[in-house]
């Protein structure tokens, strides 16, 4: 080989970042910013894609959903021998912010994979797959908000100016999801078995946090009074609470918004170390 | 504006197979095909690219010529940035425009002009300049009234015009053609080549890896001999490809 390049020009490398640097790792989350117009584009066409030739289209995301959450509200809601009126809007917005947070994580744990081909042969920003998969998560809540709307109709609330958080706790929400698809994104395409387990725990922690059932009930029974404090120790419990509480025109909760506020910092800071070290492995890893 | 360029200096490949048990792998280098493969930690290693030095400027036209799994495809993803050297530097400046494989980032629920789009977003051009070239993108590819058909209706053949049309009408500084797009007829070909042809002399470099002789000589001037994940020769095509081949297959 030395031979055969005599004469020709050599390589100049300029001192650039290497694969593993903080530029790089921001340069790639900016680079994927700067592309809206196509993740923005591609998650509108996941949507359309689920509903093609179907005649309600993408109606059917609230269709759905609205059948889930009328199912479960009125059974737990039985069970539990609470009003319907309360229960029924409780349970509902609880499934339809659960719905972005458990897709954000399920699908997070697969955002790689699932996008090989687009890795190994487009050159793209990593992000862009994981704001595609957030902005997919926000159209489909965007969609379940019909819901709502329909639920303040049926059962009306008091609704104050504290529906305004509404807007700034989901988007809290949107930028809790773009760190943990970044972190199971990465990891699951290195361990294969992260999927699965991720999967599994969100499935319990389903259970583990108030959606179907709801702190008040409990704490209004002295026996268990002192043990549903324990549910401050869930974390989704926060992110819940940050968004439902005022869409019910509920007690807002400083404590909530400052643990998620120290969620968001460690995560997004946890993330971009993963993102810093592991960004250029994942196209070997895929 | 700066100049083209791809330099790639020292730069290893190395892939880490997860799923081979590490024993099993035979120690030795393989035989004609495929990279070495490392046994030195405990996840097999194919080194797919060893120690690539190559320097690439503007107007550089460069035939990849190889057995299989001599490291083309995986030096035209290093070019392309997909991969990073795992050692190594590489460094390359350029709008690059790719062809590696024409199904991916292609829906073939949509119709090709959604499909159009959607690839020159994926190229770095933004919604308003892509619904520009739409017409003459139509016109290059003579696929007029298809181009409202779901892409899943068209043939290989219409997919890599679709493709290329794409591809030439975006004015990519750097363009990576990988094998496979021999699929198209030969009136539309000649017509491809006339096209790529302009479009390498105004704007910079082409790096072109097929098994066609005729096809590299027509695009290209100068070529690389991979092997075994090295680059074995480069210089002059028709010398490269005489020392490759054994005999002198572009002797006038």
């Amino acid at each position: 080989m030395d031979d055969s390049t005599a004469g020709r020009e050599r390589p100049v490398i300029a001192d650039a970042p290497g694969s593993r640097s903080w530029a790089r790792a921001f340069d790639d989350l900016a680079q994927g910013w700067k592309q809206r117009q196509l993740w923005g584009h591609l998650g509108w066409q996941d949507i359309k894609q689920r509903y093609r030739r179907s005649v309600l289209g993408p109606l059917w995301i609230s269709i759905s959903m609205g059948v889930i959450a009328l199912g479960l509200g009125i059974l737990y809601s039985l069970l539990f021998q609470t009003d319907i009126r309360t229960f029924l809007p409780h349970v509902a917005v609880g499934l339809l912010i659960w719905n972005f947070i458990s897709g954000c994580i399920l699908e997070g744990s697969e955002v790689f994979i699932a996008n090989e081909g687009l890795i190994k042969f487009l050159p793209a920003p990593l992000s862009l797959h994981v704001y595609r998969l957030v902005w997919r998560q926000t159209l489909f809540f965007l969609h379940n908000l019909v819901i709502w709307a329909v639920l303040m109709i049926v059962f009306p609330h008091q609704l104050g100016w504290s529906l305004l958080l509404a807007v700034p706790a989901f988007a809290l929400l949107a930028v809790n999801g773009g760190w943990i698809s970044i972190l199971s994104g990465i990891l699951a395409t290195r361990f294969r078995d992260i999927p699965p387990i991720i999967a599994s725990v969100v499935q319990l922690a389903f259970y583990l946090t108030p959606i179907v059932w709801s702190v008040d009930i409990l704490s209004s029974n002295p026996a268990v009074q002192e043990r549903a404090r324990l549910v401050e120790i869930n974390p989704l419990y926060h992110f819940l609470e940050i968004v439902r509480a005022p869409l019910l025109g509920q007690h807002i909760s400083w404590f909530s918004w400052a643990v998620v506020a120290v969620i968001t910092v460690v995560g997004w800071g946890v993330g971009l170390l993963c993102m810093r070290n592991y960004r250029a492995r994942v196209a070997y890893w895929v | 504006m700066n100049q083209p360029s791809i330099d790639l200096a020292g730069a290893c490949v190395d892939f880490p197979i997860f799923d081979a048990k590490s024993r099993s792998l035979k120690k030795s280098v393989l035989g004609r095909a495929g990279g070495r493969i490392g046994t030195e930690s405990k996840v097999p290693i194919i080194e797919a690219l060893r120690d690539i030095d190559l320097a690439l400027r503007k107007g550089d036209r460069v035939a990849l010529v190889g057995h299989n799994g001599a490291g083309k495809t995986t030096i035209l993803r290093l070019m392309a940035g997909i991969y990073e050297p795992t050692r190594g530097r590489a460094a390359v400046r350029g709008k690059v425009a790719p062809i590696f494989d024409l199904a991916v980032g292609m829906d073939p629920e949509i119709s090709g002009l959604e499909n159009i789009i959607i690839r020159g977003l994926f190229l770095g051009m933004t919604r308003k300049e892509m619904e520009a070239r739409v017409d003459d993108i139509a016109e290059f590819t003579e696929l007029g009234d298809y181009l409202s058909m779901p892409l899943r209706t068209y043939s290989t053949g219409m997919r890599v015009r679709l493709a290329l049309g794409v591809v030439t009408s975006i004015d990519p500084e750097i363009l990576l053609l990988d094998e496979g797009i021999g699929a198209v007829d030969a009136e539309f070909l000649a017509k491809a080549r006339g096209r790529l042809n302009e479009l390498v002399e105004r704007s910079g470099i082409l790096v072109f890896a097929s098994h066609s002789d005729e096809f590299l000589a027509d695009l290209c001037d100068t070529a690389i001999w991979m092997e075994h994940g090295t680059i074995k020769e480069f210089g002059p095509l028709r010398d490269v490809l005489h020392h490759y081949k054994g005999r002198d297959v572009l002797a006038p």
